[in-house]
């Protein structure tokens, strides 16, 4: 799934203008628990949370995750948007919960990634 | 490269919103220096998560990275208040964070199993009212 679909998918704005949006997404991890966001691994996935701080684009970078989207409307502040544009990171904003966002992107066939290492 | 490449941090114990910069800053590094892309994720996260307890836990700390010919050995040093029982620090779940930590994403006592994890050895001492040494290596493909 591409960026794109997945901004198309929660009717979400997109935060960062200059963001490749053809860049494929591979898995996806919802939680407002970075630890348990670093407990999993994948590639190329994106990340659903509520959680608004610069913590989070850091467990993204960490994880090679190529996409965040901010659930329940919430919007990050200029200086987190400007470390995840740094880092290539794509940052979307929906105004759906964590649980219709995570269910809309499964139903689009987006799955949860693997634990193993 | 046939010499070891160092590294070296100090993390701030006052700003949470900080932590973190200087494993990006490894990571950066390692990239760069073409290291094995899976090796430098595994000690990213893995040193991340170092970092993290560095700023939550210790009061701050030092971090010292060695890359070798086939290894990244981190070290990450402190001086704060130590771990009374290192076996219940090390069960996944189990946490000593304050509500405040949590609310920022951290302190759900994944901490330590992720460093774990994420590293083909680790080692842990750690002495209550002295400090505490964390060392862990990732093999390089």
């Amino acid at each position: 799934m591409k960026i794109r679909e997945i901004l198309d998918a929660l009717g979400a704005r997109l935060l960062t203008p200059d963001a490749d949006l053809e860049v494929d997404v591979h898995a996806a991890c919802g939680s407002d628990m970075m630890s348990d966001v670093l407990a999993y691994v994948k590639d190329q996935g994106v990340l659903l949370t509520g959680l608004n701080n610069p913590q989070v684009v850091r467990t993204a970078d960490m994880m090679d995750m190529v996409c965040i989207v901010f659930v329940r409307g919430k919007v990050p502040g200029e200086g987190i948007l400007e470390l995840a544009a740094a880092r290539d990171i794509a940052v979307l904003t929906t105004e759906k919960t964590m649980f219709s966002a995570c269910g809309l992107l499964y139903e689009k066939g987006l799955r949860g990634g693997t634990s193993h290492v | 490269m046939s010499e070891a490449i160092t590294l070296r941090y100090t993390v701030p114990g006052d700003d949470f919103t900080r932590a973190g910069e200087a494993s990006a800053d490894v990571k950066r590094n390692l990239k760069r220096m073409g290291v094995d892309r899976e090796a430098v994720r595994k000690a990213a996260i893995a040193l991340y998560e170092g970092e993290i307890n560095l700023a939550i836990h210790a009061g701050g700390g030092e971090i010292t990275v060695t890359l070798t010919p086939d290894t990244i050995v981190m070290l990450l040093e402190d001086h704060g208040p130590g771990i009374p029982d290192i076996s219940l620090a090390m069960s996944e779940g189990w946490s000593t964070a304050p509500d405040e930590v949590r609310s920022l994403g951290f302190g759900a006592g994944m901490g330590l199993p992720n460093m774990k994890k994420y590293s083909d050895r680790f080692d842990i001492q750690s002495t209550v009212g002295v400090g505490t040494t964390i060392r862990m290596e990732v093999d390089l493909a």
